[in-house]
């Protein structure tokens, strides 16, 4: 299960840094959606996996899903909720104001794949 | 007493919510008045809590009464309400120009948004839990956001765009940094992650150690601190007068949370970590102070030039927060003041200039004689002297202050070099652009445009630049206040006590 996330952690981030990096507003948006989506597993992460783990401690039960985590991913869930909505909203009002798509309201160049 | 922590969090939200709901129904001058008597009953307050805490005191108001560790807690220390002062007395003086010049008339969200932003600005200066942070970090940045577009304009938003995408990897970057430091070290408390870091078993170095460093990424990227500094001067240009002064804090808040963390977690007592920022701050303030004044030199533009002195005034801020002694703190604290204040003024100056030039704006080109050009051109040489610390005012008192703690350090040489240096370039970039937009000014502009009460435009300017005198006469005093504030930064063991045994430290003063 470490492996796996882990994996999919990485993958996520490095899909987002690569369509960040792709300097135009389509692809930064859904780039930092997959960069939230992966810190989000990250937070989740950092609280030790396990299955089957009571959400409260008790005597009889041999460890306990730690909360803290869980809140914390709520709450950047939440944050980064809004936040892409707000970036969809400026990137449609960039490119009503600028006429193009690219970061820098440049005019395409070459990239037309 | 503990819940005067608590106020200067409450004022801002509540007034914020009240502007948000009654937008519609109340007419512009009462929201006006509202918005004004809000951010002075938080100068009151910030002023009230400094004079609480000055004597050493650290006030701890734990939310819902959940003791520290387990709950979030707001802690006022003097760093903390010497960073509320500033504010407060920033945000009103920032409010006043944005009402006298009309600022807040393009939409009704101004108001809920200036007092959204002081929210997060004070919630990020009291909080002492670092994931508390993030969200206030999340709360000044989103109300940022709004501030900084507020107007609208194809430069405002390209401008917008980039700060916002930068500031989203910024925050992501922040919760791998808390999620690292929470995995490794099962808190997020910030003094209780001070104990956990003096503590820390040998295989968890590493990763504390990547935590911390990414934490100062974060905080470099919202400092503009070298390689991080690119998107500061075009986003500062960008906006409007009143939003970049109130934006003259915004660099401050990276500097205060690294001085903190530095300070605390990574703090003297952090064992193998300790010193974790010191080694990475001194020479990236270096670098971010001469590449702001070259740039300064280099800037076609009025404003991008304010944005790079701002980038000189940050670096040299880190040079002397960097030096991680007593007096190099007191001075640095006592820069910070001085260089919030004559940052705003400075870029309400190059407003009022630039809209007295017609067509040209803010570019370094000869033109036109501007509108009131005595009154603006004695602001600009005073605002110049400010900011490039020539004496008699407190640019030149900070600077002083900074050189002579520079000389405790055996590298004292190059860093003096490079200091004064760098106030050399920005005296030549400043005398430049004051020759260019004043005493080679022709002619009239073709449609001059009207000048619409410009004594309630400079009376904010007036005000700024009275705080900076201000700090010039009563210089002795506020550098020792800050020398103090620098002691108990250097003394995180008081903080740490304050917050996990409340009890334990009221019994022994």
């Amino acid at each position: 299960m470490e492996v796996l996330m882990s994996a999919m952690i990485g993958v996520l981030t490095s899909i987002g840094i690569y369509l960040i990096l792709r300097a135009r507003t389509f692809p930064l948006v859904i780039g930092l959606t997959l960069l939230s989506y992966a810190v989000n597993l990250f937070l989740f992460a950092s609280g030790r996996l396990g299955v089957g783990q009571p959400a409260i401690v008790s005597d009889s039960s041999m460890g306990y899903a730690d909360p803290l985590p869980q809140a914390l991913v709520l709450t950047a869930i939440v944050i980064s909720f809004a936040m892409t909505a707000f970036v969809i909203m400026l990137s449609l009002k960039a490119y009503a104001e600028l006429g193009t798509d690219q970061v820098d309201g440049r005019q395409d160049e070459g990239d037309a794949s | 007493m503990s819940q005067l922590a608590i106020l200067p969090i409450l004022v801002p939200l509540l007034a914020g919510t009240l502007l948000l709901l009654t937008r519609r129904w109340i007419p512009l001058d009462l929201r006006r008045g509202l918005n004004l008597s809000a951010a002075f009953l938080q100068l009151a307050l910030a002023a009230l809590l400094l004079s609480r805490v000055e004597t050493g005191d650290i006030l701890v108001h734990a939310l819902g009464n959940w003791p520290a560790p387990y709950g979030i807690v707001l802690v006022a220390d003097r760093l903390a309400a010497w960073m509320l002062l500033i504010t407060a007395a920033l945000a009103c003086f920032a409010l006043l120009f944005a009402v006298a010049k009309g600022t807040d008339r393009g939409s009704r969200h101004f108001h809920p948004l200036f007092q959204l932003q002081l929210f997060g600005l004070n919630g990020a200066f009291l909080t002492g839990d670092l994931f508390n942070l993030f969200v206030f970090f999340e709360i000044l940045l989103l109300a940022s956001y709004g501030l900084l577009l507020h107007g609208g304009g194809a430069e405002r938003v390209r401008a917008g765009l980039h700060f916002v995408a930068l500031n989203l990897v910024g925050s992501t970057l922040f919760l791998f940094a808390a999620g690292t430091l929470y995995g490794t070290l099962g808190t997020l408390n910030m003094a209780d992650l001070a104990v956990a870091v003096s503590r820390v078993s040998e295989e968890n170095l590493g990763p504390v150690r990547v935590g911390g460093l990414l934490l100062f990424g974060v905080f470099a990227l919202k400092t503009a601190l070298f390689p991080l500094h690119l998107w500061l001067p075009t986003t500062y240009a960008a906006t409007s007068a009143a939003v970049a002064a109130l934006f003259a804090i915004m660099t401050k808040v990276g500097a205060y949370c690294l001085l903190r963390v530095g300070t605390l977690v990574f703090g003297p007592d952090a064992g193998p970590l300790a010193g974790l920022y010191a080694d990475w701050l001194l020479p990236l303030a270096v670098a971010t102070l001469i590449l702001g004044s070259l740039g300064a030199l280099a800037a076609t533009r009025l404003r991008t030039q304010v944005g790079y002195l701002v980038l000189v005034s940050v670096g040299l801020l880190l040079t002397a927060l960097g030096l991680s002694t007593r007096s190099g703190m007191g001075a640095g604290l006592y820069y910070l003041a001085h260089t919030t204040f004559a940052t705003a003024a400075l870029f309400l100056i190059a407003e009022l200039i630039a809209n007295g030039r017609g067509q040209l704006s803010d570019r370094l080109d000869p033109g036109p004689v501007i509108p009131l050009a005595g009154w603006l051109g004695g602001l600009f040489f005073v605002s110049g002297l400010l900011m490039t610390g020539l004496p008699p005012l407190s640019g030149f008192v900070g600077k002083l202050a900074v050189l002579r703690a520079t000389l405790e350090t055996p590298i004292w040489p190059w860093l003096t070099a490079a200091i004064l240096g760098s106030s050399l370039l920005g005296i030549v970039a400043v005398v430049r652009s004051g020759s260019l937009l004043f005493l080679r000014a022709e002619g009239r502009a073709e449609d001059p445009p009207p000048v619409s009460a410009p004594l309630s435009n400079i009376l904010p300017i007036l005000a700024l630049m009275g705080i900076c005198l201000a700090l010039t006469v009563w210089a002795e005093p506020v550098l020792k206040l800050m020398t103090e504030v620098g002691e108990q930064l250097l003394r995180p063991g008081d903080y740490i006590q304050a917050v996990l045994a409340p009890n334990a430290g009221r019994a022994s003063p």
